[in-house]
């Protein structure tokens, strides 16, 4: 058993080791810049694009509308009854990400997670501002001076910099982009923003400019469920050490014939390009977010020194064990499509597909009856029985509309508007809808006494307009009840 | 017990010194921020009590050096929400009431106030949805005993109905047949006949054609001679299908014989006339309301009157 004396001087935490990536250039990494400048090029451009909707909504392309309860993407509109469209984009995005992680294993975290991008991007501004990785070193360790808190104070002060264009851009998407641009400098802006634009700033400053990896490593839950829906078939960056052991120290002694070498001379290279600052060869692990850098590394290294590239290469548990037995590893493309994959996305895809099917169907008018409840009916002079009703008809267009309310299942009604005559009433009333909101009508319906106590009815909306559209809504006719 | 303090090996902590079959308790004093934080809520404490009520004397609490109460604040409160709604009120008591319809957020205004003041003047009564009871009309409804429109809905809950100590009251009374010894019992029971044929409740009878000479001799002056109505005394309807207090031969016997005698205070008076102007636009929103003042005596047709039981 242990005693609390064994706990004496064990820690259970781990003092974090700077990491100091070098810089490489490769096919991996000009993929990476090439995502990070389109990912960028999304999350700052989205907001200002434009979309004519009309003089009775925003013209912004992509908003997000919490005070009026609209999202707006393009042509669709959505509703706050609508959200499980949002829903469904969450599931759709859940699945996808099953189907990138067993296709091409961590491939979200390597190269289009946020915390991914951004890391990368202030590891690219120590190096620009810093030097590369040793410059960098030489820097953290020496005394403080002048020059030191000069290069430390622009660091952070691009760091703060960009951490505010990234909270800054953030804000744009909640409300009409040039018109908040504007409030938010001339200080007009509400609390929310601002303080939405601070927290976000620290956040990106502390997450991307001083925890990087340690996000990865012990925040994110996302690498732990990913460990367990990996494969022998998914992508991972595999050090292959059937080639590469025994490592020799040196050029010299691997282009030495006598002595049986693997290809690693164990330059270290992969280890100093590792954003995470793992040792890929040491197998997979879950500080390897499968960003490729070691590969391109490795790659420039086995080219000076005349062996094959792929030392370090992306490839699947199973193949690993075919080439480790002398076989061929499988085209990529083998690889990528097997059943799991293709269920993954065909599940992926009806999901869309039934999204978008629903959306193309849906109707932009609605209507919803609700009756009154004191006085449940009233007796009328000439003995007919009279419900009143809140009747609530939603235009979901951009427009006001035309249209009319009717009944049905309700013989002898008569149907009038609030503040009207019954002697003008009929089964169908005329009523204008605002666009893009709900209007309200307060509707009178007499009938005639007799009949059953708690009679179902209908109440009909019918667009007047050439595309029309309706929607019915159900209700009761309530009397006496014993039908006298 | 100090005596046996010790230093306890495992921790490194000092004893308390006691010890019970062989436990002991460590000597952990509290952290100095957590002994701070309790002084400083002492501190909050006492100054507390000093500026503001807290202490229960014999006849009422301290009242606190700052003078606050939350009565005050409520005041305070209130004066704030009538100074937020005194234009809409002003702009109310400006306006005559035919005109507010016209006005729709002033009439909104209008029929929202009174129906918050509904709840609290006329409820108890009325019913909370103004769907009244025996005794109380209906508001609900399109029958009127002094009248459906604007101006005089208006009229009458300003001035009241019956209230002898006011002029401009509504004041009628109808005679009490039987307690009075105008009509016998058997007239009444006549009358009562010719009240139920009518008003659609029952078919012609020997009864009812002695209750019509009747009618006419004794009632046709304030109900009119078809038993419509006369609303410039409030007298009721006798052929719709609503009673104030039951068209059953009963009850139709009781009020013939000691007649009714229904009051409603005047609210001019309590309320001024914006607030009563509101509570006239709610009752009159509620679905009854008439477009203009119908002719003071409905004859026009007599339709309805089976013609074989006409005087």
């Amino acid at each position: 058993m242990s005693s609390p004396d064994d706990l004496v001087g064990t820690s259970l935490y781990a003092k974090r080791e700077a990491v100091y990536p070098k810089a490489v250039d490769g096919f991996f990494r000009r993929l990476k810049w090439a995502i990070m400048a389109v990912t960028l090029a999304i999350y700052y451009v989205t907001p200002w694009l434009r979309w004519n909707r009309g003089p009775y909504a925003p013209n912004q392309a992509v908003l997000i509308d919490l005070a009026h309860r609209r999202f707006y993407m393009f042509a669709i509109e959505i509703w706050p009854h609508e959200f499980y469209y949002v829903a469904g984009l969450l599931i759709m995005a859940g699945i996808g990400l099953f189907l990138v992680t067993s296709a091409v294993g961590r491939a979200w975290c390597g190269y289009a997670c946020p915390q991914t991008v951004w890391t990368d991007l202030y590891q690219h501004i120590d190096r620009l501002i810093d030097g590369d990785r040793n410059a960098q070193f030489r820097l953290n360790k020496a005394p403080w001076g002048p020059a030191k808190i000069a290069r430390r104070a622009l660091k952070y002060g691009i760091y703060l910099l960009i951490a505010f264009l990234t909270g800054g851009a953030w804000i744009f998407y909640f409300a009409d982009a040039p018109m908040l641009q504007q409030q938010f400098w001339t200080g007009q802006a509400s609390f929310v923003a601002y303080a939405t634009v601070g927290v976000l700033t620290a956040t990106t400053f502390i997450f991307g400019g001083f925890m990087r990896e340690q996000v990865c490593v012990y925040m994110c839950p996302w690498p732990r469920i990913q460990t367990a829906m990996l494969d022998e078939n998914s992508l991972t960056v595999l050090y292959k050490d059937w080639r590469g052991e025994p490592r020799t120290h040196g050029l010299k002694k691997s282009l030495d014939t006598s002595v049986e070498t693997g290809d690693c001379i164990d330059c270290l290279q992969c280890v100093q390009v590792c954003p995470t600052g793992i040792d890929i060869r040491q197998g997979p692990q879950i500080g390897c977010i499968t960003c490729a850098l070691c590969i391109d590394a490795c790659d420039k290294v086995m080219a000076q020194v005349g062996h094959p590239r792929g030392l370090i290469d992306y490839c699947t548990a199973d193949d690993a064990e075919r080439e480790r037995t002398g076989g061929q590893g499988r085209p990529v493309l083998k690889v990528l499509l097997r059943p799991r994959t293709i269920a993954y996305f065909a599940v992926w895809a009806s999901i869309g597909l039934a999204m978008l099917f629903v959306l193309g169907a849906r109707t932009r008018i609605d209507i919803s009856t609700l009756q009154d409840r004191n006085p449940l009916y009233v007796r009328l002079s000439d003995g007919a029985i009279r419900n009143a009703f809140t009747v609530k008809v939603r235009n979901m267009e951009d427009r006001p509309r035309d249209a009319e309310v009717s009944i049905s299942g309700l013989p002898g009604a008569i149907l009038w508007q609030a503040g009207g005559d019954r002697a003008a009433g009929g089964r169908t009333i005329p009523v204008h809808l605002a666009p893009d909101s709900v209007t309200k009508v307060r509707l009178f319906l007499a009938a005639p006494a007799v009949g059953a106590g708690h009679q179902p009815i209908q109440f009909h909306v019918r667009a007047l307009d050439r595309e029309g559209g309706s929607a019915l809504d159900h209700a009761y006719f309530e009397r006496s009840g014993t039908g006298e | 017990m100090a005596e046996n303090k010790r230093v306890d090996e495992p921790t490194g902590t000092e004893t308390v010194g006691h010890e019970w079959d062989g436990i002991e308790e460590l000597n952990t004093p509290l952290p100095r921020w957590w002994l701070w934080t309790f002084y400083a809520t002492i501190a909050w404490a006492v100054a507390y009590t000093v500026l503001f009520p807290a202490w229960p004397m014999l006849h009422a609490a301290t009242t606190g050096v700052l003078g606050w109460s939350s009565h005050a604040e409520l005041g305070k409160q209130l004066a704030e929400r009538d100074r937020q709604m005194a234009p809409v009120r002003n702009a109310i008591a400006a306006t005559d009431i035919t005109q507010l319809p016209s006005k729709p957020e002033l009439w909104q205004a209008a029929v929202e106030g009174g129906r918050a003041q509904f709840k609290v003047h006329c409820a108890q009564c009325h019913g909370s949805g103004a769907a009244g009871g025996k005794g109380y009309p209906n508001l609900n409804d399109d029958d009127w005993l002094w009248g459906g429109d604007l101006k005089t809905i208006e009229y009458t809950i300003m001035h009241g109905i019956r209230n002898p100590d006011h002029d401009e009251t509504r004041l009628s009374q109808m005679p009490a047949f039987g307690r009075d010894g105008i009509l016998t019992a058997d007239q009444i029971g006549d009358l009562a006949s010719y009240v139920r044929v009518i008003s659609h409740q029952d078919p012609v009878s020997r009864a009812a054609r002695r209750g019509a000479t009747l009618f006419a001799a004794n009632c046709a002056v304030c109900h009119g001679p078809e038993g419509k109505g006369n609303r410039t005394v409030g007298a009721p309807n006798l052929t719709d299908a609503i009673w104030l207090y039951g068209g059953d031969r009963d009850t139709i016997v009781q009020t013939i014989t000691n007649a009714r005698y229904g009051v409603m205070p005047r609210w001019g008076e309590k309320l001024g006339p914006a607030n009563v102007k509101m509570l006239a636009s709610y009752v009159y929103s509620l679905g009854g309301g008439e477009a203009a003042p119908k002719s003071q005596l409905a004859s026009a047709g007599s339709a309805n009157v089976p013609a074989n039981v006409k005087p």
